[in-house]
C-alpha cells in the first residue's frame, strides 16, 4: 500500500512479452522479455475509475512523486503530484512507469541481452514512442484497470499522452498535452542529431560497446548541455546569468570559463553523465525524431480516432516545442468537435516551464481532473 | 443576475449547444450550463480569466475572437453568443458572418453609442462622449468600433440577416420605447437569411 505522505516510495518492476510472446516493435523487430520499472502513488478505487497514466520526458524516471527511502531529493514531478496537489494522491491513483529504452530500471540498451548475456549497446532495437506506449498498455491490463481517468505529460510525456488518446481510445477518458507537439519539426530534429553526434564521436563510445570500460562522458556531456540551452529561453538565461564572471574580477583572456552560464553548464552536464546512459539518450532522441502522429495522413483524420476530452498547454517562450505548434494540435482537435481546453501560459522559462510554472498549471489541471471525474460519475 | 445574461437566457433553447466569444470569466456559460442545460465552450484571450473558467469546470480555448472561429465547421452551435465583444474585434463584419456560419443562431450585445446622454455631450459640450456606461477615454479605449442600434440593424439589412429578437436595456430594465434613443446597449439574436 502506498502512504499517503509519499515517503518510502518504493519502484516496482512488471516483467512481461516472455519469449515466444515478444513484443513487436514499429519496426516489426521484437523484443522480450521486457520489465518496466513503475510507480504508483494514492490508492486505486473499488471500479478502478482514479487512475492516471502521467509520462516522463526524455531523460525522466518512474520516480515522479515523492521519496526514495534516504533520497534527498523527490521525484520530477513532486510539485504537482501529491496529496492536494494537481495530481491529488487523495483522490487518484497515479501511474508513472520508465519507458521503453531508458536506463532507469525499464529494458533498454543497457539491460542483458538474453541472446548473449551482455548488454544490448546498439543490439537493442530502435523503440518509438507508440513502442514505449505499447509496453505501457501492456502494464495497465496488468493492474487491471479498462480505463484511465486521464494520460498527462509534458515534452516527450506529451508525445506519449497523445499516442495513447488516438491508438486506445477506449482506454483513455481525458488527455493532458503539455509543451508538445503532434510531429517532430526539422529544427527539433537537427538539434538532436548534434547532441548525438556529439555522443558518437567521443572515443570512448565504441560503437555503443563501453559497458564495463570508460563511458563517453565527454560526449555525453556535450548533447546534455546543447539540451540544456534548448530547455531555457533567452530570457531565462538573461535574468539567471545574465554576463556575470564566474570565480573571477574581470575577464581571463584564455579558455579557461569567464562567464557564470559556461560552468553553470558544465556542472549539470556533469552530474547527468553520472546519472544517464550514453546509448539510451541516442535511442531516446531518436523515438522523439520519428515521431509523427499524423504520419502520412492530416491531424484532423488522426484525430478522428480520438473521444476522450483535452487539455493543452504550452509556453509564450518555449523555442523548442512553440505554443504555435500546440494550436495547430488544438484545432486539428476542434475540427473533430472534440472538448479541448487551451492556454498558452505567459513565462519567461522555456521548455522548463512545464516543470517549473506550477501554481498555474496545477489550478488547471486540478480544476480539469475534478470535472473529468464528474463527468464519469454521471455518465 | 445581470439583465443582459437574463436576456441572453431568454432567447437561448435548453440543452443547447453553444459558443461564447469572449466568454471573460465564464459567469454566462455556467448559467447556460446550470439553469439552462446546455452544453459548450468559450473563447477568451486573457489568461487570467481562462483560470476562472476552468475552475468554473468550464471548457474553454485561449485565443482571439478573430481567428477563433475558422476552427469550427458549419452550423457546429445551436448559438453563438457575441456579447459585449464585438465593439473590440478588428473584422466585426467578418465574425458576425463567421458566427453566423458555426452558429444556428447567434446573439450580439452592443453598447449603444448614440444613447441620449452621448448625443447631449457631443452636441452642447462638443466632446467625445463619456459616459457611465462608456466610460472610457478617447486615448485609452478598449472599443474599436463605436456603432448604435440604428446602425447595428442597418448592418444586418445590408447582409441579409434576420433579426429575430431586439432588446434594449437600460441599467437593470428593458425598454420598448425607442431603444436607439434610451437604450445604453442592445441585445439581438439573428440568423441569417436562406
Amino acid at each position: 500500500m502506498t502512504p499517503l505522505d509519499l515517503n518510502n516510495i518504493e519502484t516496482q518492476y512488471f516483467t512481461f512479452a516472455h519469449p515466444p510472446d515478444e513484443l513487436i516493435l514499429e519496426s516489426k523487430e521484437t523484443l522480450g522479455p521486457i520489465t518496466l520499472a513503475y510507480e504508483t502513488y494514492g490508492e486505486l478505487n473499488k471500479n478502478k475509475s482514479n487512475a492516471i497514466l502521467v509520462f516522463h520526458a526524455l531523460t525522466g524516471d518512474a520516480n515522479a512523486a515523492g521519496y526514495h527511502t534516504g533520497a534527498k531529493k523527490p521525484g520530477w514531478w513532486d510539485a504537482m503530484i501529491g496529496p492536494g496537489k494537481a495530481f491529488d494522491t487523495n483522490k487518484y491513483f497515479v501511474i508513472c512507469s520508465n519507458v521503453l529504452g531508458s536506463c532507469k530500471g525499464t529494458t533498454g540498451p543497457t539491460s542483458m541481452s538474453p541472446k548473449t548475456g551482455k548488454p544490448f549497446g546498439l543490439s537493442f532495437p530502435v523503440v518509438t514512442i507508440q513502442d514505449m506506449v505499447a509496453a505501457q498498455k501492456c502494464l495497465i491490463d496488468h493492474l487491471g484497470i479498462k480505463k484511465l481517468l486521464s494520460v498527462a505529460g509534458g515534452s516527450m510525456g506529451g508525445l506519449q499522452a497523445l499516442k495513447w488518446a488516438v491508438i486506445y481510445p477506449d482506454y483513455v477518458a481525458s488527455t493532458i498535452a503539455i509543451a508538445t507537439n503532434t510531429r517532430h519539426t526539422a529544427q527539433q530534429i537537427a538539434l538532436h542529431e548534434v547532441a548525438r553526434q556529439a555522443i558518437m564521436s567521443d572515443p570512448d563510445w565504441q560503437n555503443g560497446d563501453y559497458y564495463g570500460k570508460s563511458i563517453p562522458a565527454r560526449g555525453l556531456a556535450l548533447s546534455r548541455m546543447i539540451g540544456h540551452i534548448t530547455y531555457m529561453s533567452e530570457q531565462s538565461m538573461e535574468e539567471k546569468f545574465g554576463r556575470k564572471l564566474i570565480g573571477k574580477e574581470r575577464l581571463g583572456f584564455d579558455f579557461s570559463h569567464d562567464f557564470e552560464v559556461e560552468s553553470y553548464l558544465k556542472y549539470r552536464a556533469d552530474n547527468f553523465v553520472q546519472r544517464f546512459d550514453a546509448n539510451s539518450y541516442l535511442y531516446l532522441s531518436k523515438s522523439l525524431d520519428y515521431f509523427d502522429l499524423a504520419e502520412d495522413a492530416d491531424l484532423k483524420t488522426v484525430f478522428s480516432k480520438a473521444r476522450c476530452s483535452f487539455l493543452v498547454i504550452s509556453f509564450t517562450s518555449d523555442w523548442l516545442y512553440p505554443s504555435y505548434q500546440s494550436k495547430q494540435m488544438v484545432k486539428a482537435l476542434k475540427a473533430n468537435d472534440l472538448d479541448v481546453s487551451d492556454i498558452e501560459i505567459n513565462t519567461n522559462y522555456g521548455h522548463d516551464a512545464f516543470l517549473v510554472e506550477v501554481e498555474g498549471q496545477s489550478k488547471l489541471i486540478s480544476h480539469f481532473l475534478d470535472r473529468i471525474s464528474k463527468e464519469i460519475t454521471y455518465a | 443576475m445581470r439583465t443582459d445574461h437574463k436576456i441572453i437566457l431568454d432567447f437561448i433553447e435548453p440543452k443547447s449547444k453553444v459558443l461564447d466569444l469572449g466568454c471573460g470569466d465564464g459567469t454566462l456559460l455556467s448559467l447556460l450550463f446550470q439553469k439552462k442545460s446546455c452544453r459548450g465552450t468559450g473563447i477568451e484571450i486573457d489568461e487570467k480569466a481562462i483560470y476562472e473558467c476552468m475552475a468554473k469546470g468550464l471548457t474553454v480555448s485561449h485565443g482571439d475572437i478573430d481567428t477563433g472561429l475558422a476552427d469550427y465547421s458549419d452550423k457546429r452551435f445551436d448559438y453563438v453568443i457575441l456579447n459585449e465583444s464585438l465593439q473590440q474585434v478588428l473584422h466585426p463584419k467578418k465574425v458576425i458572418l463567421e458566427s453566423l456560419r458555426v452558429g444556428k443562431k447567434i446573439i450580439v450585445g452592443i453598447p449603444n453609442f448614440c444613447h441620449v446622454r452621448a448625443r447631449f455631450q457631443i452636441f452642447f459640450q462638443g466632446r467625445v462622449p463619456v459616459t457611465k456606461e462608456l466610460p472610457f477615454q478617447w486615448y485609452d479605449t478598449p472599443n474599436l468600433r463605436f456603432l448604435s442600434l440604428k446602425d447595428f440593424r442597418y448592418f444586418c439589412r445590408n447582409n441579409a440577416i434576420t433579426i429575430l429578437h431586439e432588446k434594449g436595456i437600460i441599467g437593470q430594465k428593458t425598454i420598448c420605447c425607442r431603444p436607439n434613443l434610451f437604450a445604453h446597449t442592445g441585445l439581438y439574436l439573428l440568423e441569417k437569411q436562406t
